[in-house]
């Protein structure tokens, strides 16, 4: 069975904690063993923290890092802005021996020393590539009709030439994960589209966030989807909220609470009843 | 009368933006950018600039914080600019410098308070609770001595300081 740290980050558990228990179930159910990541910090977010400082936002990841390789486990996490940090930094680190051993003279004086050896892993692409959209299609319980739009976001797929998921600019992988519940991922114009919230436009300038979501939301009405499937909190967090008082009222789910629907698994268990926009299936 | 800072492009490459230079302006980021759809940010605009070395008119202008880090550009640039390790060094310099904005400052206040970007509150404890989880995340927030571990890094990087 393959075993994983989870690192939590902020969103998921401290706005849509629906998310974590959701994703602990589903990768129960799937064989995915979860071991939380005990004293994590924020990744630290990509937007804001890396904007302000870089040199704290790639200790502060080394240290999460770090922790994990103490383990001796592989990192798994569930929100694009913790795979992006994570992932860029653990990239980093692997190219640049000076770039490590400099951010080792920091961790030294925590305790700690990182060997450069911990694999970041997004919980969509482990459920695409290690799990497999077959052993998927076994484990669905109640095949869903939905129509979707697909929501990848930018962090998961991007920077692609480090990344190497998929096509940045016309993907599958999350199509097909949605495609393996019995649901419809709807075509749509700019798909690959930012949400609006990511590097710090949310918490500074939120009414210009909101035109890139309010965009977003045009085209996955034009589309013909009647909800949106994420991989990321923070996206999720910025539809969700954002829908308040726009005309549009899409449930938002991120994929573990989709899988946790056709699953079997019961709504009260999966958050939905936390959204801020009604989650009527 | 426009200054330019000679020394600016050495400055954004110490900051992770080194491939500032090979730039040659066809605008394939302006016209990819999803900002620059909806506000003034205009990418290519703001890499000539860096490149000039205008550095007064870099770091304090607004736009420079309208880049949601997307990515599109970079992975279109025919030149293979890192146009988003560019803005965020160029971010780095404006904050060292004192730019900071309010909504960010409450962002880096609350990784400082409690090693989140977001804290905790009655309503998502109370949840959590339902969900069958503890009240409070398995991380620095429940462990003094991660936290303090944590704060080390903070400290040692000189994040507290900017933000103060």
């Amino acid at each position: 069975m393959a075993k994983y740290a989870f690192f939590l980050g902020c969103i998921a558990p401290l706005r849509y904690p629906g998310i974590e228990r959701s994703t602990r179930d589903v990768c129960k159910a799937l064989g995915v063993e979860l071991v939380d990541l005990k004293d994590a910090s924020c990744c630290p977010a990509p937007g804001v923290i890396k904007s302000f400082s870089k040199d704290t936002w790639l200790a502060a990841a080394a240290r999460n890092l770090a922790l994990a390789e103490k383990e001796g486990l592989d990192i798994l996490t569930i929100c694009n802005g913790c795979y992006g940090s994570l992932f860029d930094a653990a990239h980093e680190l692997h190219e640049d021996k000076k770039l490590l051993d400099s951010v080792n003279k920091i961790l030294a004086e925590i305790g700690l020393k990182y060997s450069g050896g911990t694999k970041v892993r997004h919980f969509a692409e482990v459920l695409y590539k290690d799990v497999g959209v077959d052993k998927i299609k076994e484990a669905v319980k109640k095949p869903l009709d939905y129509k979707a739009a697909a929501f990848y976001g930018c962090h998961f797929l991007k920077p692609s030439g480090i990344k190497k998921l998929d096509d940045p600019e016309n993907p599958k992988m999350l199509d097909e994960l949605i495609a393996a519940v019995g649901a419809e991922s709807m075509p749509r114009k700019q798909k690959m589209m930012c949400c609006g919230a990511g590097g710090g436009l949310r918490s500074q300038f939120g009414e210009n966030a909101m035109q890139l979501t309010r965009a977003n939301l045009e085209n996955i009405k034009e589309g013909g989807a009647s909800m949106i499937i994420d991989v990321c909190p923070f996206c999720h967090l910025q539809f969700d909220a954002g829908q308040k008082d726009s005309g549009f009222n899409f449930p938002v789910l991120h994929l573990s609470q989709l899988y946790g629907i056709a699953m079997g698994m019961d709504a009260k268990d999966l958050g939905l009843n936390a959204h801020v926009t009604p989650v009527k299936l | 009368m426009v200054t330019p800072a000679p020394t600016f492009t050495e400055e954004i490459a110490a900051s992770g933006g080194s491939s500032i230079m090979q730039c040659f302006q066809c605008g394939t980021c302006t016209a990819s950018c999803p900002s620059g759809k909806y506000m003034a940010y205009r990418t290519r605009k703001l890499m000539r600039a860096a490149q000039l070395g205008l550095k007064d008119e870099t770091i304090n202008s607004e736009d420079l914080w309208h880049c949601t880090t997307c990515y599109t550009c970079a992975e279109r640039c025919p030149r293979d600019v890192k146009i988003v390790d560019i803005v965020t060094a160029l971010r780095n310099i404006a904050v060292a410098n004192g730019k900071l904005y309010e909504g960010h400052k409450k962002v880096a206040a609350n990784l400082i308070k409690v090693g989140h970007t977001v804290d905790n509150n009655d309503k998502i404890k109370a949840l959590r609770k339902e969900l069958g989880l503890p009240e409070s995340p398995p991380t620095v927030m429940v462990d003094a001595k991660a936290k303090a571990d944590f704060d080390k890094i903070l400290e040692l990087t000189g994040f507290n300081k900017l933000v103060v």
